[in-house]
């Protein structure tokens, strides 16, 4: 439980909580920073590590969760703020769907 | 196809060329073009089947340094995968796996894995996390 160098919270507003797509987009993004990150749908767990897409997938995530991330490393602060970023664009879908057509 | 050469390459074998469509259109969609990708499937005639040949000429347009996970569905797409993965020159051989994970799941997991820039052993034992143990 110890040792994690940033912690933070945003709440899940996507329309389907964290369902396939949105598991990708925060697996990939947390997989481009050092530090150890990982997530939880409450403040006492269960922690998972969120650059697994197995375990994030499987956490089926719903909508109006409050996402919890910590993370342990010289990135970590910046790890945390990218995914909570993520988490309020809503995953940066509206625009995925734009430049889908 | 060469810029992103450094990644594992992720290879769909189905018996229904649509599964084998679909399922890449799901990889890219959700995932992205950060990984080489090819499928194969279905025999010349609009059959369902699948050929020892067309699966190697999918390890080929896939192939990347960092190797390729194969993913299939049911029977002969296993074992006609493992027949390519012997007929390739040794160095290519220990770096193709057939992973044991359902095809559609597998390889979005599999391929978000490799868009990582994970190993081999990792991106098939993030396909194989799927499956019940």
């Amino acid at each position: 439980m110890n040792n994690f160098d940033a912690f933070g919270a945003v709440l899940l507003t996507h329309s389907v909580g964290l369902h396939a797509r949105p598991s990708v987009r925060l697996t990939q993004l947390a997989k481009t920073f050092g530090a150890r990150v990982e997530m939880s749908p409450g403040p006492e767990g269960p922690w998972i590590d969120a650059k697994s897409i197995v375990k994030v997938m499987g956490a089926k995530v719903r909508q109006g969760s409050r996402l919890h991330f910590r993370a342990a490393g010289v990135d970590a602060k910046n790890a945390v703020a990218a995914l909570i970023g993520l988490v309020e664009r809503d995953f940066d879908e509206a625009q995925a769907d734009a430049a889908n057509g | 196809m060469t810029k992103i050469n450094g990644n594992v390459g992720i290879v769909i074998v189905s018996h229904s060329i649509d599964v084998a469509r679909g399922t890449a259109d799901m990889v890219r969609q959700m995932v992205g073009d950060g990984v080489p990708l090819a499928y194969c499937g279905g025999n010349p005639d609009g059959g369902l089947g699948t050929n020892v040949q067309a699966i190697m000429t999918a390890i080929d347009q896939a192939w990347s340094d960092s190797g390729v996970a194969i993913l299939v569905d049911l029977g002969g797409a296993e074992t006609n995968s493992e027949m390519a993965v012997e007929l390739q020159p040794p160095e290519r051989r220990r770096r193709i796996v057939v992973c044991n994970a359902p095809i559609v799941e597998g390889a979005v997991m599999a391929a978000t894995e490799a868009s990582g820039g994970a190993p081999l052993e990792d991106v098939k034992r993030t396909a194989e996390e799927l499956s019940p143990v």
